[in-house]
């Protein structure tokens, strides 16, 4: 890791302040992602601006919404009380990711931040159309994700919360990969009022994305029998050591009846 | 098995070790800091084939640099290969010059090509961003069939081949004419896997020069620190053994990667002189992945002659082994005296062939892991074995009975060279069919077909060949050095004891069960016993820790040193108590005149040795230290049987090891609860090598598979509780009758796991899948296999 000066501020406003003093610098929330990138010195920072004393790791339930602050890590997601009785799917796709160290320091904020073609978060924000809230704005699920590693955030602008409406149900599963266990496919069902959204993790080239061929299958029919005469193309998806195009195409269809059985 | 008391052999003493690595007070290489120590980092090759010129100007500037070398700087000896493998036409294995660092071009992406030492370890890494390297990319040479036609280009140019060497074993005019006759012929192509080691400690070494007395001492993550002092002094750097000391303190797995003398032992060790301060290097993991040896790696194509009841004929086998770029020291050998000389596996083929050409490639030096060459034999015998079972439509356990090598045919003499001095292979599988519930499979296979999932179960009934010596043997197959062991046995005045070992533990629990043999032997507990060992200056002579060789060769070896020290201590109290010594009885640590009440104690007869005022100096010396060096007849010969079942979903591939039963013939058990640690680490290994592990290069010669993210490391969740059992013959050739248990885990499982994935996709019409046989695989041998039907 190359030198570097570490702050941590005690307010949103005083984090972006903070962060302005350098063109280098960057935030550090869990520091799962970055920490490891920068000691490998695939990244740089001058400076780290620690979001750890901003206030932001709160969990708040509605009738019709859950808020998550950014920073809240996905342990405290995994066993929040409010989370696990409205919307138990979140919950446990949060328990599933990485190994106890990962949960116990990693934030909703940082994955969504860094937008990981391979993580799971990305599509649960997707398929419940949740909202990203910052500190200069409100994104919607489909406007934040723009592709590999990339968002709509602007520079230095500070995921401070994300809302989720409730659905009426929603599964998560996901197929580790072998080594990184992180999702080679990873799919989110979520049965809401105007209908079903199914969103896949993983797969995509270009990160996470809606799958209306099994979304207009169940909106049909909402039974496992529809998926099954779905048709997947296997163009637009990953083709690595792990897992070709075609292989991740059978899995949403195998990981989107897993889900499904959980919900009927 | 005999009662040793309650810390002799045969009881499960808990680990003398554990408590300071639990408590984390180990003492690895990269603990140790030497005063006024400078940091190393090596900058390594980013292309994997070319002629590279660098600029280290501004770098020799930085912050902190205290010196840069380049490979021109470091004029010594190539690295050696510590064994010379003649090809069938008498011509030696060509053996390119490996500098430990790269001159003017690069053979593999890691290759070091410039040390850079600084005050700290990120001055010495910033400072390597500042060099400046052109490379000028040559074709790569990656797959080996491609790498046999040298006009594609040739990894080292003044060799003229890729071609190491063309060695082959056998009767081939005997294997032929069975095979043009046989009634039935099975054939199989086979790729043994490229295997990572991945110890858990990363490799460091500390060079430290004295210039007051001109002593060198290399301190690092050795598994044979003489063996180190003998290659760097010798052939690299030109030290006298009385100069340099090595020191390899404690060591956190090896599996094989840290036999070899790497570069950067010779780099550090020969920089702390040129800058007159010592000189420290750690791997990074990233650096691991692309500096540690490698294992495996073999195309081989496999042909098995039967009769039309099963009874095999002749087995041929024609071999492809990558070398990676550079010979390692123990390379050559790993193809060829540890693999085709075990093709007979436990069966009674008469006839046997095999032709093995070692390949340079643009890839990291591949050298023994875990095994080294006879997980590869094992593999292709009982994945052969397997199949030929399945076309003759002979059950799988019928095959292997038929084909036994029998109990009263020991010593059995190969066709490939070894001879067997014992085993009952019908035992062990009794043994494991029984631990495995094979009459209960039918019924589970049943029940996973009801939830829609294939159920398959698959057997290895192995045999590997370990406590790796004869030294007169390993000399008539072109080892370069002895592989016998040495042991001091040290009983201090007051009757404790030290044992100095050349074997060396990195993780196998030396400093127990060795303790174990003493207190067998002298009566004492194992609390009045330490181990030393890893260190050149206080151990006589070594060989070190590989191919299950510590108890077998370095235990015999301290038990000939304790008979030593029996016989002295006997005469000596024979002297005191008036008696011959010819009368006197050891029993329960106390030394007894014969029918009678008289007796001393060890403690009473050492003190005797040091404080000889009644003593027989005009027969003995004083002291009771006695030294041995044990060089066995023969290699020992574990053997037994995995069996593996597993469940596969047919809709993803996915493949769980549902069962894994190992019963083993490791000979005589020290301590049963190291033993069953062993094995559970090996069948993880090869369970690991079956499923998940798997290093994989592209076109380029980079490695796709670097790190943990893309690397698949088994993990606990990938398996089930073992069912580890043993069934014991002993071995004849020594006194403890013991054979070795480090590698048997990993040999037996590997096909025994892919037999069960074949078995459970064999109603679809699949014969074979390759290693690893990841869930992918197997979802599209599924699909292929619907396609023909
Ligand atoms: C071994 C391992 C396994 C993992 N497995 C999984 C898995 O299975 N599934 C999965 O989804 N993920 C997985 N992860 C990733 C994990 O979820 C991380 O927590 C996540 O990628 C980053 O979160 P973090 O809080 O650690 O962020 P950091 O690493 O601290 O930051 C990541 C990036 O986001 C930026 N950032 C952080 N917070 C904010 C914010 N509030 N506003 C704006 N920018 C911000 C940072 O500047 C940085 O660029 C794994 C990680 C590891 C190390």
């Amino acid at each position: 890791m190359y030198e570097l000066e570490y702050s941590m501020p005690s307010s949103v406003n005083d984090a972006v302040a903070e962060i302005k003093k350098s063109s280098e610098a960057k935030y550090l929330a869990g520091g799962m992602t970055l920490i490891p990138t920068l000691k490998a010195r695939l990244s740089s920072a001058d400076m780290l601006v620690d979001l750890k004393g901003a206030n932001l790791s709160n969990v708040s339930v509605s009738s019709s919404e859950i808020v998550i602050g950014s920073m809240t890590r996905h342990c405290d997601v995994a066993s929040s009380s409010e989370v696990l009785s409205s919307l138990p799917a979140l919950a446990k796709l949060a328990g599933g990711i990485g190994d106890h160290m990962v949960r116990n320091c990693g934030t909703i904020g940082g994955s969504l931040a860094n937008n990981d073609p391979a993580a799971c978060y990305p599509s649960a924000v997707l398929a419940l159309d949740a909202t990203i809230i910052t500190n200069e704005r409100a994104i919607t699920a489909e406007d934040f994700f723009v592709g590999m590693f990339e968002t709509a955030l602007n520079e230095n602008e500070i995921i401070t919360e994300v809302k989720f409406p409730i659905p009426e149900k929603a599964s998560y599963i996901k197929f580790p990969n072998p080594a990184s266990r992180y999702a080679m496919v990873g799919v989110f069902i979520a049965k809401k009022a105007n209908g079903v959204a199914v969103a896949v993790t993983g797969a995509g080239e270009n990160g996470v994305f809606r799958c209306s061929e099994i979304e207009n299958a169940l909106n049909s029919s909402f039974n496992v029998g529809s998926i099954d005469n779905v048709e997947i193309s296997p163009d637009g998806l990953n083709n690595a050591i792990h897992a070709s195009g075609s292989y991740r195409a059978n899995l949403i269809k195998e990981m989107a009846k897993r889900a499904l059985n959980e919900m009927i | 098995m005999p009662d040793g008391g309650s810390t002799g052999i045969g009881a499960s003493v808990k680990r003398k070790e554990d408590y300071r690595f639990l408590v984390g007070e180990g003492n690895y290489t990269d603990d140790i800091n030497r005063p006024n120590q400078t940091h190393t980092y090596m900058l390594r090759s980013s292309s994997a084939h070319a002629k590279f010129s660098l600029d280290t100007s501004n770098a020799s500037k930085a912050k902190g640099v205290v010196k840069i070398f380049v490979g021109t700087d470091m004029e010594v000896g190539s690295i050696p290969c510590g064994w010379q493998v003649d090809s069938k036409d008498g011509t030696p294995m060509r053996e390119p010059a490996h500098p430990p660092i790269a001159k003017d071009k690069v053979r593999y992406v890691g290759e070091i090509i410039a040390v850079i030492i600084a005050e700290t370890l990120e001055d010495a890494k910033n400072a390597a961003e500042l060099i400046d390297v052109n490379y000028d990319d040559i074709p790569v040479i990656i797959d080996m069939q491609k790498a046999l036609d040298n006009s594609k280009g040739l990894v080292h140019d003044e060799i003229e081949s890729n071609v190491c060497y063309d060695w082959e074993i056998g009767d081939s005019e005997a294997v032929d004419k069975a095979i043009s006759e046989a009634a039935h012929i099975t054939s199989l192509d086979i790729r043994n896997n490229r295997l990572i080691p991945n110890a858990i400690e990363t490799r460091s070494a500390i060079g430290d020069y004295e210039h007051a007395t001109g002593q060198y001492t290399l301190y690092t993550t050795s598994q044979n620190p003489h063996v180190i002092r003998l290659l760097m002094g010798a052939f690299v750097l030109g030290l006298p053994e009385h100069k340099l000391r090595v020191i390899a303190p404690d060591v956190g797995g090896g599996f094989g990667s840290k036999i070899f003398h790497y570069a950067e032992e010779a780099i550090v060790t020969w920089a702390s002189n040129k800058i007159r301060r010592p000189v420290k290097w750690t791997a990074d993991r990233s650096e691991a992945f692309i500096s540690d040896a490698h294992g495996r790696d073999h195309v081989t194509s496999v042909k098995l002659a039967l009769d039309k009841d099963g009874k095999f004929l002749a087995l041929k086998v024609d071999t492809l082994a990558n070398m990676g770029a550079y010979l390692s020291t123990f390379a050559s050998s790993v193809p060829t005296y540890l693999y085709a000389t075990l093709l007979a596996g436990t069966y009674t083929t008469p006839a046997i062939h095999c032709n093995v050409k070692s390949i340079f490639t643009n890839t990291v030096p591949v050298d023994a892991y875990r095994g080294a060459g006879r997980p590869e034999a094992t593999y292709l015998i009982e994945r052969i074995v397997d199949k030929a079972a399945r076309e003759m439509g002979i059950s799988q356990v019928e095959i292997r009975r038929k084909n036994f090598i029998p109990v009263d045919a020991f010593p059995y003499q190969t066709p490939v060279a070894l001879q067997y001095d014992s085993g009952n292979y019908n035992a062990t599988l009794d043994a494991a069919l029984k631990k495995a519930d094979y009459d209960g499979f039918a019924s589970r296979k049943a029940e996973s077909a009801k939830r829609g999932m294939l159920r398959g179960i698959g057997f290895s009934t192995y045999l590997e060949a370990c406590g790796i010596a004869p030294s007169a043997v390993v000399g008539s197959l072109g080892a370069r050095a002895g592989l016998f062991e040495c042991a001091e046995v040290r009983v201090h005045p007051t009757g404790s004891v030290t044992v100095f070992t050349g074997s060396h533990s990195h993780g196998q629990g030396h400093e127990t069960t060795f303790a174990q043999l003493v207190s067998e032997k002298l009566g004492i507990s194992t609390d009045l016993v330490e181990i030393s060992h890893g260190d050149t200056n206080n151990i006589p002579f070594g060989m070190g820790t590989y191919g299950s060789r510590s108890l077998a060769v370095g235990g015999e070896a301290i038990v000939k040193a304790m008979d030593k020290v029996i016989a002295k201590a006997k005469k000596i109290a024979a002297h005191i108590m008036e008696a011959s010594a010819d009368d006197i009885e050891l029993n329960n640590g106390n030394f007894e005149i014969a029918g009678t009440d008289k007796s001393m104690s060890l403690a009473d007869i050492s003190l005797a040795a040091y404080v000889p005022h009644n003593y027989p100096h005009e027969e003995l010396e004083p002291g009771l230290d006695e030294k041995a060096f044990y060089d066995p007849l023969n290699f020992t010969y574990p053997g037994g049987c995995h069996i593996c079942e597993v469940e596969i979903n047919p809709n993803t591939g996915e493949v769980k090891v549902e069962g894994m039963t190992a019963v083993d013939d490791v000979g005589m058990v020290i301590n049963p609860m190291i033993v069953e640690g062993q094995i559970h680490g090996g069948l993880a290994q090869g369970i690991g090598q079956a499923l998940l592990e798997n290093a994989a290069y592209d076109n380029n010669g980079q490695l796709l598979s670097g790190s943990y993210m893309d690397y698949t490391m088994p993990r606990a969740d990938n398996f089930v509780d073992f069912k580890v059992g043993n069934e014991v013959t002993l071995c004849t050739h020594n006194s403890l009758g013991v054979k070795g248990c480090g590698e048997v885990g990993a040999i037996g499982s590997p096909p025994a796991v892919i037999n069960a994935v074949v078995d459970a996709l064999s109603e679809l019409g699949v014969n074979d899948i390759s290693m690893p046989a990841t869930s992918e695989k197997v979802w599209n041998a599924i699909n292929n296999a619907k396609d023909k039907s």
